[in-house]
C-alpha cells in the first residue's frame, strides 16, 4: 500500500530526514519508536504533505500513486489521515461543523453529492459512541480548551468519520490517561480491517500493548535503523535506544 | 392653543436647526487635515450634487424587500424609502409604548416635554456631518419605552433607497429613550434597491436611563455605490446597560461615529463589529467611551477581514476621568488581510486620569494561521475552503453575544455568503 524509498527532507534548510525505507501492507499495523528529534514527527508531516517541509530526494507511493507530486488535501482525498500530535484549536467552528465540511470536502473530490442530513447524524452518533464521545462534546469548538485526551480522542474521532485508508497517529497515546487511552486504542482496533493500514508513532511501548503492531521500527537521526516485531518494543522500553546505537 | 404650542415648539426646533447649519457652515465638511478624518476622505463623495428631498414618492412591494427584513421574527417596523416614511412596510405602536415618527414627535404637543429634554442633548453640536444632519432634522425613528415596560418585540428600522431619485442625500434623525428598568431590541439597515448614489448622513441619539438595558444591531451590507456616515451617540445613567453591534459587509464608504457617555456609576457598555469587505470597499470605525463615573465597565471587541485593495480604520478612544476609580475599558481589534493590497489602520487612544483602573487593548493583524491551514487540509478540505472556513470562525466569535437568534442567524449566513463557505447546517 504504502511504498518509501529513500527519502530525505529538511525544514528551514535543516535535513531531518536522512534516507528512511519503509514498506506498509493493507492489513498492517507499523509502529515508529524512536527518542525526542529522531524525526518521527517530520515524517509524519511529510507523509501528509505539509508544505514547510521540502522534500530533497527519494519517492512516496500510496496505491502506486506519486504522493510527491500531491498537496495535502489531495492526499487526504487518496486516503492518508494524520493523528496530530497537536491538534489546532480553531474557536468559532464546532466539532460536528467541522465534520460534516470534512466528510462533504471528501465526498465531493469522489464526485458524490453531500451526504444526507440524517446519515451524517447517524454516522456522527455511532462513532461518538464507539469512542465514548458525548454529545455536548459536538458543540463546542474544535479543540478549544480541550484537554490533552479530549483533542486526541476526538483526532481518533475525525479518522473513524473519514475511514482512511492509511492512518498515521503522531504521539496519540501523549496526554491520555489509561481509561481513555483503552477507549482510543479500541476505537482503532475497531476501525482496522484488511483493507487499511496503520502507523503508529509513539515514544512508548504503552500504547503497543492496546494496538498491537505487526512491526516495530526504530528511527533514530532521521533513518530507520531497525526493525523488528512487537518484542523489539518491549526490548526498548526496559532498555532505551543505547544498545541500538552501539550496534550501528 | 394647540396650534400656538406647536408653532412654539416649532420654533424651538427651528432655533437649534439654525444654529447648527450656522455652525455647519463655519466649519464645513471634515477633511483629511482633521485628526480623525486622516484615513477616511469624503472627497469623491462630496463631488456629486445630491438631492435633498425626493422628488416623489415611491412605492415599494412587501416581496421586493422582504428579504431585507427579519421577517422570522414578530417586530415592530419603522421604514423609509427614500427618507420618507412608508406607513404601507411599517408596523408602529403607541399602545404602551411609541414606536413611531421623529416628525410626530417634534410636532405634537403631547411630547414636547421630551422633546425639550433630550432633542439634540447627547449629539456632538461641534461635530460638522452631526451638525449638518441637525440642521436638516425633519424625520426618522422616535423610540420611548416608558418606565419598566419590557418589550418583547424587537424594533427594526429600516431605510431604503429606491434608486428612482438619483443623488440621494439622506439624513434620517433618531431619537430613542429608554425609561428606568425598561429595555429594548433595536435592528438598524440601510438598503438601496438598486446601485446608485446614495449618500446617507445618520445621526441617533440614545438615552438609557437607570437600570435600563438596549441591545443595538446595525447591519451594514448596502450596495457597492452606498455611503453611509453613522453618528450614534448613547447616553448612559446608573446601573444601565448597552450593547452595540456593528456588522459592515457591503457600500462604498462607511464610516461608524460610536459614542458613549456614561453619566452614572455601575453602567456597561459593549461595542462589538465584524467588518468584511473587499474590492475598494472602505470602513471606518470610531468608538468613543466616555467613564465618568466610578465602577463602570466597557468592552469592545472589533474584527475585521479585508481582501482586494479595500481600507479599514479603527480609531477606539477611552476617556476615564479622574473621579471614574474601579474603570474596567478592555478593546480588542483583530485583523486579518487576506491581500497584500488590503489596508487597515488600527489605532487606541486612551487617556486616563484616574489611577486606580484596569484598561487594556491590545490591537492584531495578521494572516490566517498556517498551522490551522494545513491542519483543515490535511482533512481533505480544500485551500480554499479552509480559508473561508477559518475567516468564518475568526469572525464568528464575535456573535456569541448576540441575543437574538434571528439576527445571528442572518449576519452567520451574510457572513458565510460574503466568505462563500457553504455551512447551511450551522445557520
Amino acid at each position: 500500500m504504502l511504498i518509501i524509498n529513500n527519502l530525505h527532507a529538511s525544514v528551514d534548510g535543516k535535513q531531518i530526514l536522512k534516507g528512511i525505507n519503509l514498506e506498509v501492507n493493507s492489513g498492517e499495523i507499523h509502529a515508529i519508536m524512536g527518542p525526542n528529534g529522531s524525526g518521527k514527527s517530520t515524517f509524519s508531516y511529510v507523509l501528509a504533505g505539509n508544505e514547510d517541509y521540502e522534500i530533497d530526494k527519494g519517492e512516496m507511493f500510496l496505491e502506486d500513486v506519486d504522493l510527491s507530486e500531491l498537496d495535502s488535501v489531495s492526499r487526504a482525498h487518496l486516503g492518508i489521515f494524520l493523528s496530530f500530535q497537536y491538534p489546532v484549536e480553531i474557536p468559532g467552528i464546532t466539532v460536528t461543523n467541522f465534520i460534516k465540511t470534512m466528510i462533504n470536502s471528501n465526498r465531493k473530490a469522489k464526485g458524490l453529492k453531500d451526504m444526507q442530513a440524517g446519515k451524517m447524524l447517524k454516522k456522527i452518533r455511532d462513532k461518538a459512541n464507539l469512542l465514548g464521545i458525548d454529545s455536548r462534546f459536538l458543540s463546542r469548538s474544535l479543540n478549544e480548551g480541550f484537554s490533552g485526551g479530549e483533542k486526541k480522542r476526538n483526532e481518533i474521532f475525525q479518522m473513524a468519520m473519514l475511514e482512511p485508508k492509511l492512518a498515521v497517529l503522531d504521539e496519540t497515546d501523549s496526554g491520555l490517561d489509561i481509561d481513555a487511552l483503552k477507549i482510543v486504542a479500541n476505537g482503532v482496533n475497531k476501525l482496522k480491517s484488511d483493507k487499511n493500514a496503520v502507523i503508529v508513532i509513539t515514544h512508548y511501548q504503552r500504547l503497543l500493548e492496546y494496538i498491537i503492531p505487526d512491526f516495530v521500527h526504530v528511527m533514530l537521526d532521521g533513518q530507520i535503523v531497525k526493525s523488528g516485531d512487537k518484542k523489539l518494543a518491549y526490548k526498548i522500553e526496559s532498555e532505551g535506544y543505547d544498545w541500538i546505537k552501539k550496534e550501528l | 392653543m394647540a396650534f400656538e404650542e406647536d408653532l412654539d415648539l416649532s420654533s424651538e426646533i427651528h432655533n437649534i436647526r439654525s444654529e447648527s447649519f450656522n455652525h455647519f457652515e463655519k466649519i464645513g465638511f471634515p477633511n483629511r487635515k482633521n485628526e480623525s478624518w486622516k484615513y477616511t476622505s469624503l472627497e469623491e463623495i462630496l463631488k456629486r450634487d445630491y438631492s435633498i428631498f425626493p422628488k416623489k414618492e415611491s412605492i415599494i412591494e412587501l416581496k421586493q424587500v422582504k428579504k431585507y427584513f427579519l421577517y422570522d421574527l414578530d417586530t415592530y417596523k419603522i421604514v423609509f424609502i427614500d427618507g420618507i416614511y412608508s406607513p404601507f412596510l411599517s408596523d408602529t405602536t403607541h399602545d404602551g409604548l411609541d414606536v413611531c415618527l421623529l416628525s410626530a414627535a417634534l410636532n405634537k404637543v403631547k411630547y414636547k416635554k421630551i422633546i425639550k429634554k433630550y432633542f439634540n442633548k447627547t449629539a456632538n453640536k461641534e461635530d460638522s456631518l452631526t451638525s449638518l444632519n441637525t440642521s436638516f432634522t425633519k424625520e426618522g425613528a422616535y423610540i420611548y419605552i416608558p418606565k419598566s415596560v419590557v418589550t418583547e418585540k424587537p424594533i427594526q428600522i429600516i431605510h431604503f433607497a429606491s434608486g428612482n431619485e438619483g443623488n440621494l442625500l439622506l439624513q434620517p434623525r433618531n431619537l430613542i429613550i429608554i425609561e428606568n428598568n425598561a429595555n429594548a431590541q433595536i435592528i438598524e439597515r440601510h438598503q438601496s434597491l438598486v446601485s446608485h448614489q446614495v449618500f446617507t448622513n445618520s445621526v441617533t441619539e440614545v438615552f438609557i436611563n437607570s437600570n435600563a438595558n438596549l441591545e443595538y444591531y446595525k447591519i451594514q451590507n448596502d450596495l457597492s455605490d452606498a455611503s453611509l456616515i453613522d453618528n450614534t451617540y448613547i447616553s448612559q445613567e446608573e446601573n444601565s446597560n448597552s450593547r452595540v453591534h456593528t456588522f459592515s459587509f457591503g457600500g462604498k464608504l462607511t464610516r461608524n461615529n460610536l459614542n458613549f457617555f456614561q453619566k452614572g456609576k455601575n453602567t456597561e457598555s459593549t461595542m462589538k463589529g465584524i467588518t468584511i469587505i473587499g474590492e475598494k470597499q472602505h470602513v471606518d470605525h470610531h468608538t468613543l467611551v466616555r467613564h465618568a463615573y466610578p465602577n463602570c465597565q466597557s468592552h469592545q471587541d472589533y474584527k475585521g477581514i479585508y481582501s482586494d485593495r479595500s481600507i479599514g480604520v479603527f480609531n477606539g478612544k477611552i476617556l476615564v476621568d479622574a473621579i471614574a476609580q474601579k474603570t474596567n475599558a478592555f478593546q480588542q481589534n483583530n485583523n486579518i488581510l487576506l491581500d497584500n493590497n488590503a489596508t487597515i489602520n488600527t489605532k487606541p487612544q486612551l487617556e486616563i486620569f484616574a489611577d486606580d483602573v484596569k484598561c487594556s487593548h491590545g490591537c492584531t493583524i495578521g494572516q490566517l494561521d498556517k498551522e490551522a491551514l494545513f491542519y483543515l487540509k490535511s482533512r481533505g478540505i480544500t485551500e480554499k475552503d479552509s480559508k473561508a472556513l477559518l475567516t468564518y470562525a475568526f469572525a464568528n466569535n464575535v456573535l456569541e453575544s448576540v441575543r437574538i437568534q434571528a439576527v445571528k442567524k442572518r449576519i452567520k449566513s451574510l457572513i458565510a455568503k460574503k466568505l462563500g463557505v457553504n455551512l447551511v447546517h450551522d445557520l
